[in-house]
């Protein structure tokens, strides 16, 4: 091949390489390995989180707290072994999505529900569930009923415009009882509704029910019944494309899910440090074969542990039965017990 | 020298009765004036009770947000405990003095600015050395260190972009308003596209354009600080606004005005900065106050890009979950807050026009 040719050849490629390299920008798609490089040049990880009481807000100092805040402090802490590391930033639910794909956020932390239009259509990766939601019913303890399919007749009031009405349909059909849906517009008159005793159960999402109910004059007189109408599923959400920042995200989550699982809490973890079981001392890094096979500290869950807690803790501390939102755990309990968290082994 | 002035003696005493005169017959000349005047007197008075009653009778002025909720009144304890936040937002709490001393110089500044008697070219430096002074204290230049823009906010990220908005877009608004009226066809074109653009777009989605497609436009690894990207989007924005504003005040001049400083022999540059300027844009200061208002009110927006500016801070102080759901305390608050520095600024508008008028019939 002659010179004259090989230098087409050559600026051609050029060319089209520098266009795919823009192309791939704009489209926003990471390359592997591209996030950590990212966020440790820059000294800190970008997180996206919304605001909502327990599970993300800015205490009367400043200082972020709550339960998804938790989780990015805990994956500062894989990276930097620093839970101040990271910086969130809240913004609105429609530009949450845009917002991380545009590259502004390393991770959203924001309760996005996981769904098949976002992994496909969308292309974010999702990080392991870290709070199953759904949609819950609120009534008041004076009905007498402690599950949903007691409720017949019932008047339940349903905030207009969600998709919260057709489930409830659904799910009085299914059982084959009656209701009688109460539509209401404002978010004020929705919780006045159960208080005055206009109808005899509110439907929606089974957090912000939690939270609602925490606003009444006496929170202690209503029920959350147990049954979830539908799946939310709140996931961290990365861009697609960054498989190593994927399980950076995935296997600190998974720490604290397995930490709890072990029954490894902040107070007793030094204590397990002597424990002889492999899969501890793996797993806390006393055997620091597997940190180094990854590629991360190799103590990096004994960190998070020591600094935040297991699952658990997170959770208890910010949205749990001794807070003002006052959650139960439901599924978001260890497989063991019952719920639905489920580490896969640390080997 | 001295200007005898008739000053007519019995103006005061006599017009006093002339005003209670209007009110009564305009209050209570008729039956039907009486009927409309204690129907209005009797509905203010239903509006204003229960609200008084929930802001100040039944109110909570202290403690914890148990004691709140055992009154049924307004809960301003949530305010003494959330204020610093509200003002200030994510900024250090052990250095909340730098953020406020910058709002201190900015808003000097803008106070000097405001008096006629100040108003000289060194006005021009002092705001280039003041707003560079007040954004480094704010950066954290006094203690040293750094306060990085992502913990900026509250009423400093507010009045920051108003102000610096409204001084960027300035230059840039008398620019184009000048272009707009070139003869150079080109020049005109592009600023006619460039204002029309900007008048075409609502603010909001100028700040979006700011935030997530602009970064995408850099070279890699090349970054502009979020809120630099917005003030930039604002000055743009406002720019386009000004503009047209000053155009009006140009075109306010007779053509006299302009052939007069053609006969002396002044250059186009000597004819716009000595004559035609001045007057226009004296002759636009009430829409300049207008547009600021507008302005600082509009600023409100970048809730939609994530930065916590006044009003954001107090939306988010209620999502505490010790101190869930105060909306109506907290946006109380912040309404006073706004509608103090807005009405403040219309009072000033019109002052500053009887002020000039003043001084016009004096010449």
């Amino acid at each position: 091949m002659s010179i004259f040719h090989g230098n087409i050849i050559t600026k051609t490629t050029a060319t089209l390489g520098a266009l795919l390299v823009s192309a791939s920008m704009l489209a926003g798609a990471a390359q592997a390995g591209e996030t950590l490089d990212k966020i440790k040049s820059r000294g800190q990880i970008k997180v996206g989180v919304g605001t909502l009481p327990g599970f993300f807000a800015p205490d009367s100092n400043g200082k972020w707290q709550g339960f998804f805040i938790d989780f990015g402090r805990a994956l500062a802490i894989t990276v930097f072994n620093d839970p101040e590391k990271v910086e969130f930033t809240s913004s609105s639910p429609q530009q949450r999505l845009p917002a991380l794909q545009a590259g502004e956020f390393d991770v959203l932390l924001s309760g996005v529900t996981q769904t098949i239009t976002r992994s496909f259509k969308l292309g974010f990766h999702f990080g392991p569930i870290v709070f199953y939601d759904g949609q819950g019913l609120l009534v008041a303890k004076s009905l007498d009923v402690t599950k949903g399919t007691e409720l017949d007749g019932a008047t339940v009031g349903v905030q207009s415009g969600t998709t919260g009405e057709l489930n409830i349909a659904d799910f009085f059909r299914k059982n084959g009882k009656t209701f009688t849906p109460v539509v209401i517009e404002d978010t004020k008159e929705f919780v006045s509704a159960l208080e005055s005793g206009r109808v005899d159960a509110l439907t929606q999402d089974a957090s912000d029910l939690a939270l609602k109910r925490a606003q009444f004059a006496k929170p202690d007189d209503f029920l959350l019944l147990p049954e979830r109408l539908s799946k939310e599923p709140l996931a961290p959400a990365i861009r697609a494309g960054d498989d190593q920042w994927l399980e950076i995200v995935n296997w600190t989550v998974y720490a604290t899910i397995q930490a709890e699982e072990f029954g490894i809490t902040r107070e007793n973890v030094d204590s397990f440090l002597t424990s002889e079981d492999p899969a501890i001392k793996r797993f806390l890094g006393v055997d620091p074969s597997l940190g180094e096979a990854i590629g991360l500290d190799p103590k990096f869950a004994y960190n998070i542990i020591k600094t935040l807690g297991n699952y658990g803790e997170i959770f208890e501390r910010n949205i749990g039965k001794s807070t003002p939102v006052g959650f139960e755990r439901g599924y978001n309990q260890p497989w063991t017990q019952g719920g639905l968290l489920y580490s896969p082994p640390f080997r | 020298m001295t200007i005898a002035v008739w000053e007519p003696r019995l103006r005061p005493s006599r017009r006093r009765p002339d005003r209670w005169a209007a009110w009564r017959r305009g209050l209570f000349g008729s039956p039907l004036n009486i009927a409309i005047t204690l129907a209005l007197a009797l509905l203010a008075l239903a509006a204003a009770a229960p609200a008084l009653r929930w802001a100040l009778l039944d109110a909570t002025w202290g403690g914890t947000a148990q004691d709140c909720a055992a009154r049924s009144g307004a809960c301003w304890a949530f305010i003494a405990e959330k204020w610093r936040f509200i003002v200030f937002g994510l900024y250090p709490n052990d250095r909340d003095w730098q953020a406020a001393l910058a709002v201190a110089l900015v808003a000097g500044l803008v106070i000097v600015t405001g008096l006629p008697r100040f108003w000289s070219t060194r006005l021009i430096a002092a705001w280039i050395v003041v707003l560079a002074l007040a954004l480094a204290v704010m950066g954290g230049a006094p203690t040293g260190r750094l306060v990085p823009t992502d913990k900026w906010g509250g009423l400093p990220m507010t009045v920051l972009l108003s102000v610096i908005g409204f001084a960027g877009a300035f230059p840039l608004g008398v620019a184009l308003a000048l272009a707009r009226r070139s003869e150079m066809r080109l020049l005109r074109w592009m600023a006619i596209a460039f204002i029309e653009v900007m008048r075409g777009i609502p603010l909001i989605a100028v700040l979006y354009v700011s935030t997530l497609i602009f970064p995408l436009m850099l070279p890699p690894g090349m970054a502009i600080d979020k809120l630099a990207r917005a003030q930039v989007a604002i000055i743009l924005f406002v720019s386009a606004y000004m503009a047209e504003i000053v155009r009006a005040g140009l075109q306010s001049l007779p053509t006299g005005q302009y052939e007069a400083s053609r006969a002396l022999g002044l250059s186009w540059w000597m004819m716009m900065r000595l004559v035609i300027l001045p007057q226009a844009l004296k002759a636009v200061i009430p829409a300049f106050v207008n547009l600021a208002i507008g302005l600082f009110l509009d600023t409100t927006l970048v809730i939609v890009i994530g930065l916590f500016d006044f009003l954001n801070t107090a939306r988010v102080a209620t999502t505490d979950a010790s101190w869930n759901g105060y909306h109506n305390e907290a946006y109380t608050f912040v309404a006073i807050v706004y509608f103090t520095v807005s009405y403040a600024a219309s009072r000033y508008s019109l002052w500053l026009e009887a002020q000039l008028r003043a001084r016009q019939d004096s010449k």
